[in-house]
C-alpha cells in the first residue's frame, strides 16, 4: 500500500516538472509556433472538459457549444479593447465572459429541455448558428460586433500589472508570451479539470449520470430533472465562455469566423474521440485533435520534397481526413481511445 | 402588395426546393430514425457534377439548345448522386445500424466533411456561376414578376412529388417501406428485405436531392462546395415543421419554410425599425425549428412524439 502512493507521489512530480519543462523545450525544439499549439490546446482541453460535462456526464447532445466560447470571448473582446474604448480589468472580465456564457446556456437549456437525442442536437446546432449570425451582422445600423471584420487589438492578459502579452524575464529565465500564457491556462485547466472530476463523483454527478441512463427512473427517486439539466448547461457554458475570454487575450483578434459549425464538431470529436465521460480521455482527445492537424503542415514539405511541388495544399486536406477520421473511429473504436467503464459496457452490450 | 406577392412567390419557388430536400430527410428519418447529416452535400454534389457536365459540354462546342443542355447536366447528376447516396449509406449507416444512437450522428457528420471537402479539392473553394443557357423570360402576375426557370422550377417539384406521393401510397415498394418504417423486424417476417429497402430510401431521396440542387443553382445562378450544409439544415428544417417522417408534412414544411424566409427576410427590417436587415434571412429556419420543436415536436403533420428521438 504504502509502496503503491509513493509510486503515485513520483509519477505526480516527474508530470508536474514534465509539464512545466515543457513550453521551455518545444520552443527551444520546434520553435514557438509550436508553443501557441500547445496554448490553443489547452484551450481545447478546457473546452472539451467543458462540454464532457454536457454530452459526457449528463448525456444532453450539444452541437452548440462553440456559442459560449464565443459569447466569452466577445464580452472579453468588447470590454477590453478600441472598439468601445473600455479597458476593463483582467479579473473583471473573465467573470463577466463566463457568467453571460453560463445565462446563454440556461437560455439555451430552459426552451429545449424536453428534447433529447438528434432533436437536441438539432435544436443546438440551430443555436449556434444563430449566435454567429448576430455575431456577424451586428454592425448595422449599431456597430456591436464589428461584424464579419471581427474586433481587433484586444487587451492582452494582464494580472496585477503583469502582462502575458510580453517577453518576461524571471528567476533568470527568458520567457516569450506563449509560454507565458501557458502557464496561465495550465493553471486554469488544471482547475477546470479538478472541478469536472470532483462534479463527476459528486451528488450533482450522480444526478447527470441517472438522467443520461433513464430520465423517468432518475425522475422517480426525486431528482429535480429540469434543475439538474439546466445546470449542467450553465456549467459546460461557463467553462466555455472561460476559456473564450482567455482565447480572445490571447489571440488579441476574434471574428465570427472562429466561431463556426465546425468548431463545436471538433471539440464534440475531442470527448468522443477520446472517450466519452472519461476525463483522461477527453484531455488526450482535446490534445490529439489540436496538434494532429498541426502536424499536418509538414505534409507540404513532404510534398515539395518527394514530387517537388505541393499538389493538395495540407490545409484543404485537414477536414478531410478529420472527416475520414470521424467515420472510421465510428466504425471501429465508437467508445473512443479511452473509454469510460460505463460506456465501454454500454457499447459491448449493444454490439 | 406587389411585394407582398413577389416574396410569396419567390418563397414558394424556394420553398419547392426545400421540400424536395426536405423528402429526403424525411423518408430516411422515418425508416432509420437517423438524421442524415450528408443530405445537404448530396444536394451540393447534384449541383456540382450538373455544372461540371455543363460547362463541359458547352467547352466542347455542342450545338444545343441551352435547356437540353441543362437537362443533360441533370441527367448526370441523377444516377452519380443515387450512387453516392448508395454508398453512404452501406458505408458510414449500415454498419452501424445497432449501435448507440450518438454512433451514426458522428459518421453523418464526418461523411458530410468528407463530401464538402472532396467537392472543394475537385472544384476548388470559389463560386462556380451556373452558365447564362436557360431562357431569361417572365410574366407578369398580380403586380409580381414571375420568371420561366421558376415556373420550371415549381412544376417540376410537385410533379415529383406527387410522383414520389404515388410510389409511397400505391406500390409494392412503397408498402415494403412503409412497413419497414413501421417495424423492421415485423417487416422482414413479412418477406421485406430492411436492407434492400433502406438503400432504396437512400437511392430515392438522393435523386430527389440531385434535382434539387441543380434546380436551386439555376436557381441563383451559383453553386458552392459548402452550399449544401445551409440548404440542408433549412430542408431538415422543414422535415421538422411538418413532421419528420411524414411525407406530406415534409412537403408543406417545405413550402411554408421558403415563405417564411422570404417574407421575413422582406419585412424584417420594416417589422424591427431597421435595426435587423434581410441579411438575418438564414436566421429564421432556426427560429422556425426551434419554436417548432419547443411548441409542437411532432410538428404540423406528425404524429411522433420528440421525447422518441
Amino acid at each position: 500500500m504504502k509502496t503503491r502512493s509513493k509510486s503515485v507521489w513520483l509519477t505526480f512530480i516527474v508530470l508536474a516538472v514534465g509539464l512545466a519543462l515543457l513550453p521551455i523545450l518545444v520552443q527551444a525544439g520546434l520553435g514557438r509556433s509550436w508553443v501557441r499549439v500547445m496554448d490553443l490546446a489547452l484551450l481545447y482541453i478546457m473546452l472539451a472538459v467543458g462540454l464532457n460535462i454536457v454530452v459526457g456526464y449528463a448525456g444532453l447532445l450539444d452541437l452548440g457549444y462553440i456559442a459560449f466560447y464565443a459569447v466569452g470571448a466577445y464580452c472579453y473582446a468588447l470590454l477590453a479593447s478600441p472598439q468601445f474604448g473600455l479597458h476593463l480589468p483582467f479579473w473583471a472580465l473573465l467573470p463577466i465572459g463566463a457568467a453571460a456564457a453560463g445565462l446563454f446556456g440556461v437560455l439555451l437549456g430552459a426552451p429545449t429541455l424536453r428534447l433529447r437525442g438528434d432533436y437536441l442536437a438539432i435544436v443546438t446546432l440551430g443555436f449556434g448558428e444563430i449566435i454567429r449570425i448576430f455575431l456577424n451582422n451586428l454592425n448595422a445600423p449599431v456597430n456591436i460586433t464589428n461584424g464579419p471584420q471581427g474586433v481587433n487589438l484586444i487587451d492582452p492578459i494582464r494580472i496585477a500589472g503583469f502582462s502575458f502579452g510580453k517577453t518576461h524575464h524571471l528567476f533568470g529565465l527568458t520567457l516569450s508570451s506563449p509560454q507565458l500564457y501557458y502557464y496561465l491556462f495550465l493553471a486554469l485547466t488544471l482547475v477546470t479539470i479538478f472541478i469536472a472530476l470532483r462534479l463527476q463523483d459528486s451528488r450533482i454527478g450522480r444526478a447527470w449520470a441517472a438522467i443520461r441512463e433513464d430520465e423517468l427512473a432518475a425522475q422517480a427517486t426525486g431528482i429535480n430533472v429540469r434543475n439538474i439539466k439546466l445546470l449542467a448547461f450553465a456549467m459546460g457554458a461557463t467553462f466555455g465562455g472561460v476559456a473564450g475570454g482567455l482565447f480572445a487575450g490571447f489571440q488579441g483578434f476574434i471574428s465570427p469566423e472562429s466561431f463556426n459549425l465546425m468548431e463545436s464538431v471538433m471539440i464534440l470529436c475531442m470527448i468522443v474521440l477520446g472517450g466519452m465521460g472519461n476525463i483522461p480521455g477527453v484531455v488526450l482527445g482535446a490534445i490529439l485533435l489540436t496538434v494532429l492537424p498541426e502536424a499536418l503542415r509538414y505534409v507540404g514539405d513532404w510534398q515539395r520534397a518527394w514530387i517537388g511541388h505541393v499538389v493538395i495544399d495540407p490545409t484543404d486536406l485537414r477536414m478531410l481526413l478529420f472527416g475520414m477520421a470521424l467515420i472510421l473511429m465510428m466504425l471501429f473504436r465508437p467508445a473512443g481511445l479511452l473509454p469510460s467503464n460505463r460506456h465501454k459496457r454500454e457499447y459491448h452490450n449493444e454490439s | 402588395m406587389d411585394i407582398f406577392v413577389q416574396q410569396l412567390i419567390n418563397g414558394l419557388v424556394l420553398g419547392s426546393v426545400y421540400a424536395l430536400v426536405a423528402l429526403g430527410y424525411t423518408m430516411v428519418y422515418g425508416i432509420l430514425e437517423l438524421i442524415n447529416f450528408a443530405h445537404g452535400e448530396v444536394t451540393m454534389f447534384g449541383a456540382m457534377i450538373a455544372l461540371a457536365v455543363i460547362s463541359a459540354l458547352i467547352g466542347a462546342g455542342v450545338d444545343l439548345p441551352g435547356v437540353v443542355v441543362a437537362l443533360l447536366g441533370l441527367l448526370a447528376a441523377i444516377p452519380a448522386c443515387m450512387a453516392l447516396g448508395y454508398t453512404i449509406e452501406r458505408v458510414a449507416y449500415r454498419p452501424l445500424r445497432h449501435a448507440p444512437r450518438l454512433a451514426p450522428l458522428i459518421t453523418a457528420i464526418g461523411v458530410s466533411i468528407v463530401l464538402q471537402n472532396v467537392a472543394m479539392l475537385i472544384w476548388g473553394r470559389q463560386y462556380i456561376s451556373f452558365p447564362p443557357i436557360l431562357p431569361q423570360g417572365y410574366h407578369n402576375l398580380l403586380g409580381a414578376r414571375i420568371t420561366d426557370v421558376q415556373i420550371v422550377i415549381l412544376i417540376t417539384s410537385v410533379v415529383l412529388m406527387i410522383a414520389l406521393t404515388l410510389l409511397v401510397q400505391r406500390t409494392r415498394l412503397g408498402r415494403a417501406m412503409r412497413a419497414t418504417a413501421q417495424s423492421p423486424q415485423l417487416a422482414g417476417l413479412m418477406g421485406v428485405n430492411a436492407n434492400t429497402v433502406i438503400s432504396l430510401t437512400f437511392i430515392i431521396g438522393s435523386a430527389l436531392a440531385a434535382v434539387a440542387g441543380v434546380m436551386v443553382s439555376a436557381y441563383y445562378g451559383l453553386a458552392h462546395y459548402y452550399m449544401g450544409f445551409l440548404l440542408g439544415l433549412k430542408a431538415f428544417s422543414a422535415a421538422v415543421l411538418g413532421g419528420i417522417g411524414n411525407l406530406a408534412g415534409a412537403m408543406l414544411g417545405g413550402l411554408l419554410l421558403g415563405v417564411i424566409e422570404s417574407l421575413g427576410a422582406g419585412y424584417i427590417g420594416d417589422i424591427t425599425g431597421g435595426f435587423l436587415g434581410s441579411n438575418y434571412q438564414d436566421v429564421f429556419a432556426f427560429f422556425v425549428l426551434i419554436l417548432v420543436l419547443i411548441i409542437r415536436p411532432s410538428g404540423l403533420l406528425g404524429e411522433r412524439v420528440g421525447e422518441r428521438a
